[in-house]
């Protein structure tokens, strides 16, 4: 096993497609995640799954097939889950990650994250993985650093931010699950670890 | 019986003077409807809307006469309607499914035709709203008519275009959730060459429920302490997003149609109880808060999304 694999946490991702799970768990037939029982049903779901992975895991929150993505949906969906799961008494190791985000999904996701304070990882449809909702400028640096690095050891952190404070705010950032940390304060890609194995 | 004679053009502007005999003291013989801000409702004799001389009606009209003859039934008065004598406007009624509706609530006095031919400048029909099963119904339906004319013939982009079915979501979520009580939802295109000179898309949505005053007055009221009202509550819903909910989530819905609508210089006025409150652009010159009109309960909810200047 390489250096790089030894220190790479284990964390097992799974490939979340909302638009079928709507229609399984939701037992209807409608493609557009709208309403807030529809919301419900989708987080429940997600929380079923979680809870079936022994060990942390990446949730991958796939919006390909979604077209119409409504605030209330997408709070009671997206972002109760980000705030129970990044909270201290968190119920799973889990992590999450949207991908397949088209602009109109973009613009809705980044509302209802921004109004709690919140941040997401995804994949943006034509652009690659960014960090969505609420972040300071230096926490979208050092996201950036990680995310281009794939894997980075503290010490080269600071020599790829050129701020005193890089260190705090890549503490921010694991805290709020949007960056994974590894053995000896190695941080990871989250979307680096999540959409290979996809 | 008291006859109302309904106004040439049936819109917005008519709503206050067509709602007024509802809200009109005990004393005078016609009972106010009941709600909050309305006095004990004493029934009257029975209202005859006479809508012989209307020769044109928007969605709002449509849904208008509707929810006037709900409340007039709650407030335990009569209520009949008269047909338009303008045969365009019998079936412009006829095609947004006003009849169907009508039947549950006015003594019809006229003919009114038969069928519901649909035209295409109606995206959508006159749509009861209960349930959010209802909102998927109404979110599939508009989804499936209006990509094409958001595009084409009014220009928007298409990511703008999707959004458009977030709008619907999230007005009639707002029947479900804060009216507490059924409503309906309606919208239509149109070509406004007097007042604008470009295409519009109107979605009209009115319920008959306990308001933004009501909905608000349990968690919010005692911080306004005199001046809480049907303006206060309004403004704090649709300029602050204050909500009954404490989930730091809810409030949302209004403040992001205000957004998107406002991304096509568009206009949003709602009117609950006895106050109006709307974002105006340029193009329109209604004022931003009005107070002390006929209490009429519930909400309804006006919204205009024109076509982009450069559309042709």
């Amino acid at each position: 096993m390489s250096p790089h694999l030894e220190h790479t946490p284990q964390v097992v991702p799974f490939h979340f497609d909302l638009s079928d799970h709507v229609r399984r768990s939701v037992a209807t037939l409608y493609s557009h995640l709208v309403t807030r029982p529809t919301g419900q049903a989708l987080r429940m779901g997600i929380e079923s799954q979680i809870r079936a992975t022994d060990g942390p895991c990446v949730s991958v929150l796939d919006f390909t097939e979604v077209v119409v993505l409504d605030y209330s949906c997408a709070d009671e969906t997206v972002a109760k889950l980000v705030r129970r799961y990044c909270a201290e008494d968190r119920p799973a190791p889990a992590y999450f990650m949207a991908r397949g985000v088209a602009p109109h999904h973009r613009e809705t996701l980044e509302t209802v994250l921004i109004r709690q304070g919140m941040a997401l990882v995804a994949e943006v449809m034509g652009v690659g993985a960014r960090l969505l909702g609420y972040a300071s400028e230096l926490e979208h640096a050092v996201w950036r650093a990680v995310e281009e690095a794939g894997s980075l050891a503290a010490a080269d952190l600071d020599e790829r931010v050129a701020d005193p404070r890089a260190g705090l705010a890549a503490g921010g950032l694991v805290g709020r699950r949007v960056v994974v940390p590894g053995v000896g304060g190695r941080l990871h890609s989250l979307s680096r670890l999540a959409l290979p194995r996809l | 019986m008291r006859v109302i004679p309904l106004p040439a053009n049936l819109d917005e502007a008519a709503f206050d003077a067509l709602v007024a005999p509802l809200s009109e003291p005990a004393a005078a013989g016609s009972g106010p409807v009941s709600g909050v801000g309305a006095a004990e409702a004493v029934p009257g004799p029975p209202l005859l809307l006479d809508a012989a001389g209307v020769r044109w009606v928007d969605p709002y009209g449509a849904l208008s006469l509707l929810a006037f003859g709900h409340a007039a039934r709650a407030a335990g008065r009569t209520a009949r309607f008269r047909p338009p004598a303008s045969a365009d406007v019998t079936s412009y009624l006829r095609r947004m499914g006003f009849f169907r509706h009508a039947g549950d609530v006015f003594e019809l006095h006229g003919e009114v035709g038969r069928g519901e031919d649909t035209q295409s400048d109606v995206l959508l029909e006159i749509t009861a709203v209960a349930d959010h099963g209802d909102v998927h119904r109404v979110v599939d339906r508009v989804y499936e008519r209006s990509g094409a004319i958001l595009s084409t013939q009014l220009g928007y982009p298409p990511e703008l275009a999707m959004q458009f079915g977030t709008i619907f979501s999230e007005v009639c979520q707002n029947i479900i959730e804060h009216a507490q009580a059924p409503g309906w939802v309606a919208t239509q295109t149109y070509h406004w060459r007097k007042r604008l000179g470009r295409k519009v898309v109107m979605i009209a949505v009115m319920d008959l429920g306990v308001g933004f005053r009501g909905s608000l007055e349990g968690e919010h009221a005692a911080q306004y302490a005199g001046r809480w009202g049907d303006a206060a509550a309004l403004e704090a819903a649709f300029m602050h997003g204050v909500t009954r909910f404490r989930d730091p989530g809810r409030g949302q819905g209004l403040q992001q149609i205000r957004r998107l609508v406002g991304r096509v210089d568009g206009r949003v006025s709602i009117r609950s109880g006895t106050a109006r409150i709307s974002d105006v652009p340029d193009w329109a010159d209604n004022p931003p808060l009005e107070e002390g009109l006929p209490y009429f309960p519930g909400s309804q909810i006006c919204i205009v999304l024109p076509a982009r200047e450069d559309t042709p």
